[in-house]
């Protein structure tokens, strides 16, 4: 029995031709046609995968064909677009997907419960038997012992996480943070918005256009504040978000020096995301204020990606232990230990969770 | 007059051994915390608690020793002083450290701890006096208590240095593998506050209490303690008042133990003399 894998992902292939396959509600069943005792097909907006056990050799383009959204699928060279790995390269791959190495966004966790999703699917359809059961089940704990052992999950990598991250590093507990949003603007929403689902409670909104302060204040339930009183209000609130179309900057040292005296111990975290900017970059020289505009975001982010880059040799060999093992496994021949991974109840441990 | 047993040769040895054997504990943690960043990637995992933990039992063990040897609280010169000291500072972390989840501030303890012990260790500090009379109860209260309170004074110096390094980033934009695993700044100014108010009143009862000693002591002793108290007294208030920054705060967490540890030593090389 051979494992392999079939796929493409956005490292072979552009979003036209991705989109051209994916997991249909024929592709598991014309697989099986095809002589694959176990198939899974694996469907993100980034890969489609096709991982299966099978006793006869099939091609990459019989594979292909089984998971085609469209019959005529435009003109690509199938040989560049489609990789294809078996037995221990095909687990190297799994184990590095589930990882999140493979990821556009490398260290990404949400591949890895889409992976999940994928096996369950799979094994409730009893499209998976102990050949995928065991190969699965390892990529999920090789993903944990990455997870836990390198810091290639550490760090916010877009510009709306950034901002909530470096909030919790100041200020701990959000839920008790009192933020003022400048400007109704989407960038501005979109911020204030992941801060709310971070525990948020208290947000107040200034906008020159009234109308539209109090349409964005009911659908973030936050207080409208007058736009001529918004200076006044950075007294008391915690994180400032700017967000308005402005040539000169609305908050400055002078205007602001007088304010943050009186703010004695409290810091302030101000979020500038508009272009040209809403406050003066010397305000950051101010004591217990942090500022951070777009490209500073942006920059941050930056760092947590070459982070994760520099964690992906730790991650490599945790991998390449996990291969080795499966390697042996593989070697030793599954179908001894078959009717035990398909019966729980034999004993076998590794069976329960999906995790 | 009550002098030291003639035999005493060989219980120094078994204890400067376990406290070699407690100093090694202490260096692993900070070697692994070398090792870590060196990597890019901070510690992980209880090992440096358990490091921590493991050095902890053999500095019990080492001033268990040493109290049987001298027959009192082993805080009859500046060696043990140091080694008392840093038995205060690894208690104090551990009680600390987890319950505020500043578990990164183990590796930060570990290097203080091995500069003093490897201090007290290596320096020709360990110089036996001859004991007089028998143990005062209110002065080894008195000096215990002040070393606690020294204990923690010393790991608000260590959350201080924790808070600047977390402060500077955040202010420069320049966000380093440490930055995910420092506690938010408030926190860390929290545990700055608690820690000095546990080191202030400490060290207020140890002073109070040596009120109590029944023996005069020298004028330089009682002012540099005076000078220590009015010190973190005049942090305390700064911060209460808001006179002070959160940054200042922990920058003069830092000073503050620096001093004191002069003044520790001035005390400790005064009373000697006594």
């Amino acid at each position: 029995m051979k494992v392999f894998c079939v796929g493409l992902s956005h490292n072979t292939a552009d979003v036209e031709t991705r989109e051209c396959f994916g997991r249909t509600l024929e592709a598991e069943r014309l697989l099986r046609e095809n002589g694959c005792a176990e198939a899974l097909v694996f469907d993100t907006c980034n890969r489609v995968e096709v991982y299966a056990a099978t006793e006869r050799e099939l091609s990459t383009g019989e594979v292909a064909r089984c998971v085609a959204r469209k019959l005529d699928h435009g003109v690509f060279d199938e040989a560049s677009t489609f990789y294809r790995y078996e037995n221990a390269d095909c687990a190297q791959h799994l184990f590095r997907v589930a990882s999140g190495l493979d990821s556009m966004v490398v260290g990404e966790t949400e591949v890895l419960g889409q992976a999940k999703k994928a096996y369950e699917a799979a094994r409730e359809s009893g499209a998976v038997g102990p050949y995928l059961h065991r190969l699965f089940q390892r990529a999920f704990r090789v993903a944990k012992q990455v997870r836990t052992n390198t810091d290639i999950t550490r760090g916010a990598v877009s510009v709306g996480s950034v901002a909530v991250e470096l909030a919790v590093k100041i200020f701990g507990d959000l839920s008790k943070c009192k933020v003022l949003l400048l400007g109704a603007g989407e960038a501005g929403e979109r911020t204030a918005k992941a801060l709310v689902s971070r525990g948020v409670c208290d947000l107040q909104l200034s906008n020159r256009s009234g109308e539209r302060a109090h349409l964005l204040a009911n659908m973030v339930n936050a207080e409208v504040v007058p736009f001529d009183d918004w200076i006044g209000h950075c007294l008391l609130v915690d994180i400032l978000i700017t967000s308005t179309a402005t040539e000169k900057p609305l908050l400055t040292r002078d205007n602001f020096e007088a304010i943050a005296a009186q703010r004695h111990t409290r810091p302030l975290f101000i979020i500038d995301i508009a272009v040209p900017r809403n406050v003066d970059p010397a305000v950051n020289i101010l004591e217990g204020v942090y500022l951070y505009d777009v490209d500073s975001l942006q920059s941050v982010a930056q760092q947590a990606l070459a982070m994760r880059r520099q964690q992906i040799a730790a991650a490599e060999e945790i991998i390449a232990e996990h291969v080795a093992g499966f390697r042996e496994m593989l070697a030793r021949g599954l179908e001894r230990s078959a009717q035990s991974l398909i019966h729980p109840s034999v004993g076998d441990t590794s069976c329960s969770g999906a995790a | 007059m009550r002098t030291l047993p003639a035999a005493s040769k060989i219980p120094t040895l078994v204890d400067r051994t376990v406290l070699y054997i407690s100093t090694l504990c202490f260096l692993a943690a900070v070697v692994r915390t070398a090792f870590s960043l060196r990597e890019g990637v901070f510690p992980r995992g209880r090992f440096n608690f358990f490091a921590i933990a493991l050095g902890f039992l053999f500095q019990t063990g080492f001033l268990s020793i040493r109290g049987r040897e001298v027959g009192r609280c082993p805080l009859t010169n500046l060696f043990e002083v140091f080694v008392f000291l840093a038995w205060c500072v690894a208690m104090i972390y551990m009680l600390v450290g987890p319950a505020y989840r500043l578990s990164l501030m183990g590796a930060f303890t570990a290097p203080l701890v091995v500069l003093l012990q490897g201090f007290a260790l290596i320096a020709p500090i360990d110089v036996r006096h001859p004991m007089r009379g028998e143990p005062n109860s209110w002065l080894e209260f008195h000096a215990s208590m002040s070393l606690l309170a020294y204990g923690a004074f010393a790991l608000a110096c260590i959350a201080g240095v924790m808070y600047l390094v977390q402060e500077r980033q955040l202010k420069t934009r320049q966000l380093h593998s440490i930055f995910y695993q420092l506690p938010p700044l408030t926190d860390l100014f929290a545990a700055i506050t608690r820690l000095l108010w546990w080191g202030f009143g400490l060290y207020t009862l140890g002073l109070v209490s040596g009120f109590f000693v029944g023996q005069p002591l020298p004028r330089v002793q009682i002012l540099c303690a005076f000078g220590v108290w009015l010190l973190y007294a005049a942090i305390l208030n700064g911060r209460h008042l808001r006179w002070f920054a959160p940054r200042r705060v922990a920058a003069l967490c830092i000073g503050g133990f620096a001093a004191a540890m002069t003044l520790l030593w001035g005390i400790t090389f005064s009373a000697q003399l006594h």
